[in-house]
């Protein structure tokens, strides 16, 4: 009950300016997040440079959860790459391995069939309708490197928006309240 | 300053970077590893050699395939994925590479193998022009480590060539 009381008693005690201060430190803390994020997409070439993981279609080597960081170069793509894509149509980026690839010699533009390690048939049926290859601008980057476990947070936060609301409201009750 | 909001914060905070920083000198020391793999593949019969009906060419094969990939393994590594891939050229496409037959290698244990199967994945042409045509057979390896940096290689076998004429 206490805590209740303080909380309540230093609502009330809430000076402008140093409301002001507040919101332009959390302001300040939101664009630095936005800033390091687009200076990940500059340096690593893709558009999402980190991926979570979200099906076990590659397992044992990516499980759900794990985060997978992604690079995009001008370099071909090659057999056996770990490649992330997505396909007209759905949002969702699947992260899968080429193990066809067909790169023409005058245009270089380049056919590429992908398949889950731990799937039974490859791709095409998750492909758009009619599409039987992927091409360049499907690719949205190789993954490079990962980070097991860590993705967790971002896939609860997902599939329990509950705690997503109720993540920010203490954050937003903590900020309010701190006397600095 | 010492409440227990501070204290968390602290002891968050210095968790994550130190484990961070461990993931990082792990993936590092992967670098210091010094890799000796060898592969052999071996065709042991041609099954099917044909067209399809949509015009591709199509061929069905057995291969015999050992190697010797224990040297891969470090203390940072989940398991290798191998595949074996049938590289060639034709004259519409600059570079063909068709993945025959893929595993997962979970432990050093497993890596020093010989097997003999017939192509897991079909080894379909883009056009007819797979007659008489001489291919490398490259095997593929893809570490995956337990955190960081994957890294892939490859030996590169030439060599090898098709019938001229359908079966």
């Amino acid at each position: 009950m206490g805590f209740i009381g303080e909380t309540v008693d230093s609502i009330k005690s809430i000076k402008i300016r140093q409301l002001l201060t507040q919101a332009i430190t959390l302001g300040m803390i939101v664009t630095s997040a936005l800033i390091i994020w687009k200076a990940l997409i500059c340096v690593t070439g893709s558009e999402s440079p980190v991926v979570v993981v979200l099906s076990e279609s590659m397992e044992p080597g990516f499980q759900r959860g794990d985060i997978l960081f992604l690079r995009m170069t001008k370099e071909p793509i090659r057999a056996g790459e770990i490649v992330v894509f997505s396909v007209d149509g759905r949002e969702i980026p699947i992260v899968h391995r080429a193990i066809k690839v067909h790169e023409r010699g005058d245009t270089k533009e380049v056919d590429v069939l992908t398949k889950g390690d731990n799937n039974d048939i490859d791709d095409i049926g998750l492909y758009a309708e009619g599409q039987l290859w992927l091409h360049r601008h499907h690719i949205m980057g190789r993954a490079v490197g990962f980070l097991p476990y860590v993705g967790w947070v971002t896939i609860i936060m997902t599939e329990k928006p509950i705690i997503k609301y109720i993540l920010i409201g203490a954050l937003g009750l903590l900020v309010i309240t701190s006397k600095d | 300053m010492h409440t227990f909001g501070y204290r968390a914060n602290a002891l968050l905070t210095f968790a994550i970077t130190a484990l961070a920083f461990i993931c990082a000198i792990a993936s590092f020391s992967d670098k210091f590893s010094n890799q000796n793999p060898s592969a052999e593949i071996q065709i042991l019969n041609i099954n099917r050699f044909k067209k399809q009906s949509h015009g591709n060419d199509e061929v069905s094969l057995t291969l015999d395939i050992s190697a010797d990939l224990q040297s891969l393994f470090t203390w940072n590594t989940k398991q290798v994925f191998v595949f074996v891939a049938a590289e060639y050229e034709t004259p519409k496409n600059f570079l063909n590479q068709v993945s025959l037959w893929d595993a997962i290698i979970p432990a050093k244990e497993d890596a020093k193998f010989r097997i003999q199967v017939s192509n897991k994945y079909r080894f379909i042409d883009q056009g007819q022009n797979l007659r008489g045509k001489e291919f490398n057979l490259t095997l593929h390896w893809h570490v995956m480590p337990k955190t960081g940096k994957m890294f892939a290689d490859k030996i590169v076998m030439p060599g090898y060539s098709l019938p001229d004429a359908y079966r």
